[in-house]
């Protein structure tokens, strides 16, 4: 199965008509998707360095154009760290740890309770941009999430060369 | 080929019931031998029908695949149970010799592994030479102890032969309305230990020659509430079993039986090769991690159990470290994971990983081939006596879900984060709802008889937001891909309750830029019931189910039930009374409607056997699923028709997604643009201002944790995952740079202690021996 690059173009942007998403669940993916997804993602960013693995809708791990190297880096530009760093340690936090500051995004008692939850939500220091939200016990340590094979992933599983990169 | 018939070893030997002549225990062990020494199902390097004769070997996939979706949407029509034949909670499952699962239907699918769990338990104990397995003979299983979900999940099983030899096994499985435990509905929370679980059956023979015994049949029908559902129940699972056992029989005598015998266990590998297949293609090599959570909020006063040493607050633990290899195997640790509990939320090893499935079958491996191949093609490490797989045969299974659920939806979002990367973003799903309220209870019903319920409207809860659309409101369940709310005009035939209401609960749903599906709410009125009493059963202080990539958790519940509400009064005088649904819990408008009623309107959203009377009301509120992205990224028009629908209430427009919204003439909403950018410019620039950096953040909630600052349940709850999970505690006292001197006894938390250090596993009875399917 292959779909067309506007195709791919309104599923990132979330205007994927009903039909061509039904026939995208329910058949075999299109192996060229990674590439023609990272090229459209890649003329969206206000940057020119070039996105090595897409994290969320605006966090990407990209290579820096003139050092090679590997960052975790917002859409506004803002780098948080290396790539094999948590970034979320190199984030802004905000806790809702009482339930006044719970009941500001839920209904009353349809909040979790701050003594057996908490609401942690990472932003971009430069925009403010909320990239991830966990949802742990007091005491938590901040979580890991993912720690890609990119090496594997590009040249064993997508045929595609390694970018370069500059450790360090 | 390692299954090809062993009649060469076997000569002299005394002849075994399966085919060829070996004992089922030798078969599953030759065949297990193979599988561990090649890393192939069965030793099944090469699958020779498959490629020799690849269209016989569809044909008879095809053929059999829909003989089972057959046999069961048959079936189900004999039951009176809404509960299989409104929500259809039924499975049927064909296996080979070995208990291995070839092909299942559609419906609770969790049970492709646990009735085959069965079969093993009776292959490792010498079923074969007492009671003997025969031809036309009936088994009934459900037990939780040796691979069952919970208690209320009842095995159908029954043997499959072809010219005097055994070549496989049928399973069926219904949930039953009420197993007898100590209180009624299937999945009843007031019992701490299994032996208030109800009824419990082992792999018992209860029938043969195709007829029940009449012991089995004056005995069961005795040990629950519900009898006229129970012997329905049953009649529906022997009648799909037979309907198969006959398919098979037809199968067999048109295309021969060596084929049919290499495609049972050809299709098994071939199960796990196309997992492994569907891995490569659509994830990413790497490590994810994730973690589950849910409440168990027992030290409340409306929470009734027998035993002091339950009554605390507890915390349930599961993290999750998903690591995806480059050859596309997968291993799945649960390091870390909380101890089993003195309540029903426990799991059997075989539940936890079986129901996977479930959810598999939602994203990584959608198509018809579920079998046990997917469980041969994945490492799952439980480490013995968590709550996924207990070390002690005192343990209650009896609503595992409670935390099944919710520890899944972590697997989602660590799924997702890789299907995200590579641009499939049509899989990504920010996770499941936690799948509740259940409304249980019992008494006597409208037509005087001894009765239990368990409403399954929450069958149809919201789903988790996409990275392409919101989550689907009010539409499905992970457990059964198939479920659905039912019709309210068959719970009240059901259940000595009326509806006074049934909507969309506003602001269920977690917010994002793709908002999680909303659940429902139905306001029950209690009528024509007698010496009646209803419990809740949902998550309260946690919300199991975070949001994705800046999404948020769906909320959590709560209870409102009012007792003593004078609505006889009240509607003889045409007053106003509660009706719709309880659309803003901070603004409630149904209590000032009943000035004399006793209302619990809380956080207790797991209570047991409360009483009832004509007049009461029960709110059931189904939950809603995670949000994906950030809220502020949401389209405004997007957010003002969420609120015109129902889906969020007016407030969080503005305080979730900063979205300015005008009340037309109409009386609808729209989005004021201008505004609305405005705003969300401000509300980045407060995200800012507000919040700190994650390092010094970190700083202060470390001098919390050495002073040891946190409620009781959540010192608890890593104080047991500690002691069960050394590299779980290690990594949490170095993230934290913790003193060696910092420990955290479960001691000195002052809360009972019983089951810390004494245990004893249902394998250390006599004559007694496990089928271990994991890791520990």
């Amino acid at each position: 199965m292959a779909y067309t690059r506007a195709k791919i173009e309104d599923l990132v942007e979330g205007k994927i008509d009903p039909d061509t998403l039904h026939q995208m669940l329910s058949t075999p993916k299109d192996p060229d998707r990674f590439a023609t997804y990272v090229e459209i993602l890649q003329e969206r960013v206000p940057w020119d360095d070039k996105i090595i693995l897409p994290l969320g809708p605006k966090l990407y791990i990209v290579q820096q154009k003139v050092s090679k190297k590997w960052t975790v880096r917002c859409e506004c530009g803002h780098d948080f760290c290396g790539w094999q760093d948590n970034w979320k340690l190199h984030a802004r936090i905000h806790v809702r740890d009482t339930p006044q500051k719970m009941e500001e995004i839920y209904p009353r008692l349809m909040a979790p309770t701050p003594t057996w939850q908490v609401i942690r939500e990472y932003f971009c220091g430069e925009c403010g941009t909320l990239h991830d939200v966990e949802a742990p016990t007091p005491w938590y340590p901040v979580i890991r999430d993912f720690e890609p094979d990119i090496d594997a992933f590009y040249s064993e599983w997508l045929g595609l060369p390694v970018p370069e990169r500059v450790d360090g | 080929m390692n299954v090809s018939v062993n009649q060469k070893s076997l000569q002299g030997a005394a002849r075994g019931v399966v085919r060829g002549g070996e004992t089922l225990k030798e078969h599953r062990d030759r065949l297990m031998a193979a599988t561990k020494a090649s890393g192939h199902y069965a030793g099944l390097t090469k699958l020779e029908l498959r490629e020799a004769e690849p269209i016989l070997y569809n044909k008879l996939f095809s053929r059999l695949r829909a003989g089972v979706v057959d046999a069961r949407e048959t079936a189900k029509k004999i039951a009176a149970s809404p509960i299989v034949e409104q929500e259809g909670e039924l499975c049927f499952t064909l296996y080979n010799a070995a208990g291995d699962s070839i092909l299942t239907s559609t419906g609770i699918i969790i049970h492709v592994g646990t009735m085959g769990a069965a079969i093993k338990y009776m292959i490792e104990n010498n079923w074969e030479a007492n009671p003997g397995v025969n031809d036309k003979d009936i088994f009934c299983n459900n037990d939780a102890l040796i691979g069952n979900v919970h208690p209320c999940d009842i095995h159908t099983i029954v043997p499959i032969f072809w010219e005097g030899e055994l070549i496989g096994w049928v399973g069926g499985v219904t949930h039953v309305i009420d197993t007898g435990s100590v209180g009624p509905g299937s999945m009843s929370t007031g019992q701490v230990q299994r032996f208030g679980d109800g009824y419990s059956v082992t792999c018992r023979k209860i029938g043969a020659n195709d007829e029940l015994f009449r012991d089995w049949l004056h005995e069961s029908q005795r040990m629950v509430r519900t009898t006229r559902y129970w012997m329905l129940d049953e009649r529906t699972r022997v009648a799909g079993c037979h309907m198969i056992r006959k398919l098979v029989e037809e199968v067999i005598s048109e295309e021969g039986i060596e084929a049919y015998w290499k495609f049972a266990y050809e299709a098994v590998e071939h199960g796990r090769l196309g997992l492994q297949a569907r891995i490569k293609a659509m994830t990413i090599p790497g490590t994810y991690r994730q973690v589950g959570f849910v409440d168990v909020p027992y030290a409340h006063e409306d929470v009734r159990v027998p035993s002091d040493f339950a009554k605390l607050d507890t915390i349930m633990h599961a993290p999750c470290e998903m690591t995806i290899r480059k050859d596309g195997t997968w291993r799945l640790d649960f390091e870390g994971a909380s101890r089993w509990g003195w309540h029903t939320y426990n799991a059997h090893q075989v539940s936890f990983t079986s129901g996977i499935w479930v959810m598999m079958t939602q994203t990584l491996i959608p198509s018809e081939m579920i079998n046990d191949g997917a469980a041969y093609g994945t490492e799952f490490r439980l480490p013995k006596g968590t709550w996924m797989n207990p070390d002690d045969r005192r343990v209650a299974f009896s609503y595992s879900w409670h935390f099944l659920v919710s520890a899944w939806t972590a697997l989602w979002r660590g799924l997702s984060r890789s299907y995200f990367g590579r641009g499939y973003l049509e899989e990504v799903n920010a996770g499941n709802a936690n799948t509740s309220n259940w409304l249980q209870g019992g008494g006597f019903n409208q037509y005087d008889e001894i009765h239990a319920v368990n409403s399954f409207e929450c069958a149809a809860n919201g789903t988790g937001a996409t990275a392409v659309q919101d989550g689907l409101s009010h539409a499905a369940a992970i457990w059964n891909p198939e479920g659905d709310m039912g019709d309210m005009e068959i719970w009240e035939l059901a259940e000595p309750l009326v509806y006074l209401g049934r909507q969309i609960k506003a602001s269920s749903g977690g917010s994002g830029k793709y908002r999680g599906g909303c659940g429902f709410e139905s306001l029950r009125m209690v009528w024509n019931a007698k010496d009646w009493t209803m419990f809740f059963m949902g998550n309260g202080h946690i919300s199991s189910d975070w949001g994705l990539m800046g999404g948020y958790p769906a909320a959590s519940g709560y209870r409102f039930a009012a007792h003593k509400t004078d609505l006889k009064e009240l509607i003889a005088s045409g007053a106003d009374i509660p009706l719709g649904g309880d659309v803003d819990p901070e603004n409630p408008t149904w209590d000032a409607m009943l000035p004399k009623a006793q209302i619990k309107r809380d956080k207790q959203a797991i209570t047991t056997e409360e009483m009832f009377a004509d007049y009461d009301l029960y709110l059931n509120t189904m939950r809603g699923g995670p949000g994906f992205g950030d809220p502020l990224d949401r389209e405004p028009a997007s957010v003002a028709d969420d609120i015109n629908g129902g889906y969020v209430l007016e407030r969080l427009a503005g305080d979730v997604y900063g979205v300015v919204v005008k009340k037309g003439a109409d009386g609808l909403y729209v989005a004021d643009l201008p505004a609305t950018e405005a705003a969300r410019a401000q509300m980045r620039k407060d995200r800012i201002a507000k919040s700190v950096p994650t390092t010094e953040w970190m700083k202060g909630e470390r001098e919390k944790i050495l002073a040891k600052d946190a409620s009781t349940q959540v010192r608890q709850m890593f104080s047991a995952s500690f002691k069960l999970g050394p590299k779980f505690e290690q990594h949490f006292r170095s993230f934290w740079t913790l003193p060696e001197s910092w420990t955290l006894p479960e001691e000195e938390i002052g809360v009972p202690t019983y089951g810390s250090r004494y245990s004893m596993d249902l394998s250390e009875l006599p004559d007694v021996h496990t089928v271990q399917l994991v890791e520990e």
